[in-house]
This record gives structure tokens, C-alpha cells and sequence, in this order.
């Protein structure tokens, strides 16, 4: 279970946000600029609430009122960016293991071979990010962030930076993640139609506020221009 | 032309030590002033960034003339150095080694703060998200990351304390055997009568150093880019 109560300044805007999810995949629904990305920025600790509390099942990671902020990297939130953020110096098989390493988790080769076979980035593990697609980078992140064990993944517009193909190449495998996975997931995206496929529960964001939660149908009708 | 004397000899294992040893130690400081620089916020940066760049601006005489009454036999942290530890840096080669350290510094600081500033935060905070801490993201990100500008740093700055002589020369004087490096060595056949061939040996010794310096620095840089961006 995922809560937040948060509300946090950046500049001229200024994002008030609150809402409890208990579902698989969480959708986060919002025209760019609408504090989407902001706000997961704090879930997995980069950035600071002003004021508000986070929990995820029931541990506190941000409570400003207890002064209490949990590290990003003592989280255990996993995090796929729009831009995949592989390590250039390290070839795939690296980039995977980076997670385990710095957890200092024990080498899981089922586990390993699991999401490579998922993802089907088995061939890729020679090669170094420069040298693959975005699409195959974004599945490599993808993977990164699974290996490092997660209790929760935020995955910010995943697909953005892919063009219409490459997107429907990627789809099938966020929906077999979020069927075998079992990590509950913030899936952030400005496309309805993205989120109808994947998302259980939607949060919609509009300027830094929440105007509408609930089931995927909050999509329907196409909420009215910001 | 070519037989090189004992004397010169050791002038010329001299500066090498003298530099190697200057580059080693102000390596790790320059790495950690760098990052401090390049990725933190802090009262008196200004001061400290002023601070390092200073021995680049000073005369030379000057740095070393400070050093002498800091460091010397009778200077507040020389003396305690020497009562409490027995280090001693007064006409010592070691002090060669600090007042070339200290010159260096400026030149091998620089490269090593543009190049941390040039690594993608982006990549940082990917490494904070899957477990890293800070200092762990510095080693297995930041650093590999600005790996080329590290050598880079490390040779201009082994560049500059071979070739030192100002600060040196008045910070430990010009003994042979002992703080006569290439430089003061020249500076000493200049003013002899009958000196000048040997002088022109050590100048070619100087200029075949410099090059082979270069050469390394190029050749690492390279390999160094081409680990990082592997192809």
C-alpha cells in the first residue's frame, strides 16, 4: 500500500498532492508539467517534500512533522527512467548487476536468468548501452531495476522516448511484468490509452493537484484541457 | 655531448621522485577538493576555489618564502611536524616535494572539477535508486566516469612540479644530491663558465620528460574514453 500527503514548492508551481493506493499498478495520469514526475521524485527520495508524509506498506519514508527522511538508496524503491540511465562504462550485464551489488544481495542466477528471459535481453548482456536501441535500453533499465529487488517500482513515462513501434514493442512486457512480477508499480504517463492497459487504479493530476481518483474508467471521459 | 655525469644523474632521479611523489599525494586531495567544488554548496567555496587557484597567480619566490616560514625548522607547522612526528621539510627533498606539490595543485584540481561536472547527475541519481550510497556512488559512477580527466589532471600536474623551480629553489635551496632537481641544476650550469654543454644535456632530458609525459597522458585518455564509452 502506497500513501502520500505531500506538498512541495518548486518555484512558481507548486504541487499539493494526496492519495492512498492500494493497487497493482498505480497510474499517474497528467499533461506534461502537471507535477507527475516531481511527485515520484519524492516517493523514491530524490526529492524532498516540503511538508507530508509517505509511507509504502506501512513504513514511514518521508514525515516532515518526525523530520524523518529515509535516503533514496535505503528505499528499496526501484525506478525506470524516461531515459533509461544506463551506466555507459558498464556493459549490460553490469548495468544488471548493479543493484545486487550495492544491496550486497547474493548472486540469484534463476532469478537473473528469470527477468533477462521476461525481457528476452539474454543476447545483450556483452554489449554496452551505446551500442543498443531505445527500446532494448529501456527493457535493460527495466531489468536493472527488478534485479535490485524492489518492494515497489516507479516507472516515469517509460515509453516516452519511444517512437509508436518500438512502444508496442515494450507493452507486452510491462504486462507480463506487472502479471509475474507481483511488485506493485507507479506507472506515470500522459497516455490514457497506456495506462488503460496496464493501471488498476489512476490518479489524476492536474497542475500539482489531484482532481480525480479511482478505477481506470476516471479516464473516460478524456478529462477537459488544463 | 651525451655521457650524462653523476651529478646530473641525480638531479635527474631527483625531479623524478620529487614529481611522482607530488603528483601521488595531491592526487586523492585533488579528487576530493574536486568533487567537493564541482557537486557541493558550502560557506567560503569561494575562499577555498581562491585558496587553491592562489599558488597559480603568486610569484613563485612568494609561495616558496611562505612555505619557508611555515614549514621551516622554526615555522608554526614545521617545527611541530618535526617534534612530533620528525617529519622534516627545511632543504630536505621532501620539502622539494611539497613546494612542488603545492604549485601543482591549481593545474591538477582543474581538469579533475570540469570533469566531474561534466558527469551526468542523471546517472548518479539512477545509482542512489538501486541501493547505492554516496560514497559508493562516487566510486562505481563518478569517478570511472571522469577517469580521463583525472590522468589529465595528474599529468599537467606532473608537468608542472618537474619543471618547478621558483618556490623550490626558495623553499629548500639548491643542494645537490639532496633538493637539486633538473631545473635548479640548469639554473647552477648557467652560472658556471664551461657549463653550457652540460646544461643543454639537461635541458634535452627536460624536453624528452615532457614529451613522453604527453604521450602517456594522450595514450591513457584514450584508452580511458574508449572503456567508458566501449567500443
Amino acid at each position: 500500500m502506497l500513501r502520500v500527503d505531500v506538498t512541495k514548492q518548486l518555484g512558481d508551481f507548486s504541487l499539493e498532492a494526496s492519495f492512498t493506493s492500494e493497487g497493482r499498478v498505480t497510474g499517474l495520469f497528467g499533461a506534461s508539467g502537471a507535477g507527475k514526475t516531481s511527485l515520484i521524485n519524492m516517493i523514491a527520495g530524490l526529492l524532498k517534500p516540503d511538508r507530508g508524509i509517505i509511507t509504502v506498506d506501512g513504513e514511514t519514508l518521508d514525515d516532515t512533522s518526525a523530520r524523518v527522511h529515509i535516503p533514496a538508496h535505503r528505499r528499496r524503491i526501484g525506478y525506470v527512467f524516461q531515459d533509461a540511465r544506463l551506466f555507459p562504462h558498464l556493459d549490460v550485464g553490469q548495468n544488471l548487476d548493479y543493484g545486487r551489488r550495492m544491496n550486497r544481495l547474493t548472486d540469484d542466477p534463476a532469478q537473473r536468468t528469470r527477468i533477462t528471459d521476461l525481457l528476452d535481453i539474454g543476447g545483450l548482456l556483452d554489449r554496452r548501452p551505446g551500442k543498443l536501441s531505445g527500446g532494448e535500453r529501456q527493457r535493460v533499465a527495466l531489468g536493472r531495476a527488478l534485479l535490485s529487488k524492489p518492494r515497489l517500482l516507479l516507472l516515469d513515462e517509460p515509453l516516452g522516448s519511444l517512437d509508436e513501434g518500438r512502444k508496442v514493442e515494450i507493452l507486452p512486457y510491462l504486462v507480463r511484468l506487472r502479471d509475474e512480477a507481483r511488485i506493485p508499480m507507479v506507472y506515470v504517463s500522459h497516455d490514457a490509452a497506456e495506462l488503460r492497459q496496464l493501471a488498476t487504479q489512476i490518479v489524476v493530476l492536474q497542475r500539482g493537484r489531484v482532481t480525480s481518483f479511482g478505477g481506470v474508467k476516471v479516464l473516460t471521459p478524456a478529462p477537459p484541457p488544463a | 655531448m651525451f655521457d650524462i655525469s653523476p651529478t646530473e644523474w641525480t638531479a635527474i632521479q631527483l625531479s623524478l621522485r620529487v614529481a611522482t611523489v607530488a603528483t601521488l599525494v595531491a592526487t586523492p586531495l585533488g579528487i576530493g577538493l574536486a568533487w567537493l567544488l564541482a557537486r557541493r554548496d558550502f560557506w567560503g567555496k569561494s575562499a577555498l576555489d581562491a585558496a587553491i587557484h592562489l599558488p597559480l597567480v603568486l610569484p613563485p619566490v612568494v609561495t616558496g618564502y611562505l612555505l619557508l616560514l611555515t614549514f621551516g625548522k622554526r615555522g608554526l607547522v614545521g617545527s611541530w611536524l618535526a617534534d612530533h612526528l620528525g617529519i622534516v621539510f627545511a632543504f630536505r627533498w621532501t620539502g622539494a616535494a611539497l613546494a612542488c606539490g603545492i604549485m601543482a595543485f591549481p593545474l591538477l584540481v582543474r581538469p579533475i572539477r570540469l570533469s566531474i561536472e561534466a558527469v551526468d547527475r542523471r546517472l548518479e541519481q539512477a545509482a542512489e535508486t538501486l541501493g547505492a550510497t554516496p560514497w559508493r556512488v562516487f566510486a562505481t559512477v563518478t569517478l570511472p566516469l571522469a577517469l580521463p580527466g583525472v590522468l589529465a589532471g595528474m599529468v599537467l600536474g606532473f608537468a608542472k612540479a618537474i619543471g618547478e623551480f621558483g618556490a623550490t629553489i626558495t623553499f629548500v635551496s639548491n643542494i645537490p644530491g639532496e633538493t637539486q632537481t633538473i631545473s635548479s641544476a640548469i639554473y647552477s650550469l648557467i652560472q658556471t663558465p664551461d657549463g653550457d654543454t652540460a646544461a643543454l644535456r639537461l635541458v634535452v632530458v627536460s624536453i624528452v620528460i615532457a614529451l613522453a609525459a604527453l604521450v602517456a597522458s594522450e595514450v591513457l585518455a584514450r584508452r580511458a574514453t574508449q572503456r567508458l564509452h566501449g567500443n
